[in-house]
């Protein structure tokens, strides 16, 4: 099930792993049904996304750091980062077109920025 | 106009995945779209201890697992993905998948279960992910030592209450009437457990605080009294039953008063070649085994339907 896409991060690298770019970060736990439901998404979406975002999970279970900071209370959660900020948050079972928009948009917005600079 | 299908399944649960089974055996080559909750509810479940032919119980997870690859196994063409249109105007019926795809299909099962019911009360919803949740399994995790309220008074609602006793320091259920709903079974082990009280005879009216964007309470009313009360807590999980998935059928196919597809003969709908199976079409009985029945009679009715058989006469025949 597994992409080698998609990184896997913990606490310790967080901050490090969403400083630049577009990262989503699909935040999961084993006993978790819906997450994984939405992993082959996630897969998906790390393979389509190669080289323009970073597509990323952490388990909460090992990372409970991460969680806590980001006052996510409920799994599978989608946090979004651009260049280190929080962008956007998507809570529970999304469709995969819906997550991708999410990421366009993001890509997007600063892409001229990119280009010039 | 020739159908890419003859048989096209929505929905993964034990109905769709059932109703599969049988007609990839029949020689059908079944195509099965998951849906965004594939596996269905029981994927969201623990010990299932009452499907027949496992003594000691299987996990939800697991007899989900077993059901699609048996059902894959006999030929079944199993799709991942969420439908986002469907046409039933005439046949072949048109299926139209969230990334474009486009199928078509002489006869369509539809088994796309139901969902969990909200309060319909706004702030509930706008703290989903902040605090309130509809699975306990998923979510009773972030609420270890913290007490937090089970809204509901069925089989589901003391399940997840006896479930998130182990891990939040206190539980209160609060149910609109002055019993429970739940089995008999059930009901013991809730009433008899330390950790878990009872507000009775009680809605909400609020969930605080969405300015905040968590949940610090609840604002609860006595339907008797119209009393209204503050409970503090960190956590709310609703467990106040089901809404069946049929957004997609709205005005194509006859519903029941309560939105229930309406089925008669078995599984045949108010659309001839569209057949319905498991918690779209079952108000009352809402079980693994029954889903999986219901299942089994949608690919049977399908077989005979491209048979050419009538359904007057299958009928007759029952």
């Amino acid at each position: 099930m597994a992409s080698d896409k998609v990184k896997t991060l913990s606490d310790s690298n967080f901050d490090e792993a969403i400083k630049q770019g577009v990262v989503l970060v699909d935040l999961w736990a084993e006993w978790c049904g819906p997450c994984r439901r939405l992993a082959p998404t996630v897969d998906a979406l790390a393979s389509e996304y190669d080289g323009r975002a970073t597509v990323a999970k952490l388990n909460i279970d090992e990372n409970p750091d991460t969680p806590s900071k980001y006052r996510v209370l409920g799994i599978p959660t989608l946090l979004v980062f651009k260049d280190g900020e929080l962008a956007d948050t998507l809570v529970g079972l999304r469709a995969k077109e819906e997550i991708a928009s999410t990421l366009d948009r993001h890509l997007s917005v600063g892409a001229s920025n990119a280009k010039s600079a | 106009m020739a159908a890419d299908r003859k048989v096209l399944i929505i929905g993964s649960g034990p109905a769709g995945l059932t109703a599969a089974l049988y007609a990839a055996r029949a020689n059908l080559s079944p195509m099965l779209v998951e849906g965004l909750e594939a596996g269905g509810q029981l994927t969201l479940t623990s010990l299932v201890e009452n499907y027949p032919g496992f003594r000691a119980g299987i996990q939800g997870p697991d007899l989900m697992e077993e059901m699609r690859q048996q059902a894959a196994h006999f030929g079944t063409e199993i799709v991942q993905g969420d439908i986002v249109r469907a046409d039933l105007s005439k046949p072949p019926f048109r299926i139209e998948l969230a990334d474009g795809r486009a199928v078509t299909t002489q006869t369509l099962i539809i088994a796309t279960g139901a969902s969990a019911r909200w309060l319909e009360i706004g702030s509930d919803r706008r703290l989903a992910g902040r605090g309130v949740s509809t699975c306990a399994t998923c979510d009773g995790y972030f609420f270890r030592n913290k007490p937090i309220a089970v809204i509901g008074g069925g089989d589901s609602a003391m399940e997840e209450a006896i479930y998130l006793a182990r891990l939040a320091s206190k539980v209160t259920v609060i149910h609109r009437r002055d019993s429970l709903r739940a089995s008999k079974i059930m009901q013991d082990k809730a009433l008899s457990n330390p950790k878990i009280e009872f507000i009775w005879d009680s809605e909400i009216a609020e969930v605080k605080d969405v300015s905040r964007g968590e949940v610090t309470g609840l604002v609860v009313r006595n339907l008797k009294t119209g009393h209204l009360s503050e409970v503090a807590l960190d956590g709310v999980f609703i467990a106040i039953g089901h809404t069946p998935n049929t957004a997609l059928f709205k005005g194509q196919l006859d519903l029941d008063e309560h939105g229930y597809i309406a089925t008669h003969n078995g599984t045949h709908t108010s659309v001839p070649g569209v057949f319905a199976a498991g918690d779209v079409q079952d108000r009352i009985y809402r079980q693994a085994v029954t889903a999986a029945g219901t299942g089994c009679m949608a690919a049977l009715d399908a077989e005979r339907y491209l048979d050419g058989i009538p359904e007057e006469v299958l009928a007759e025949i029952a």
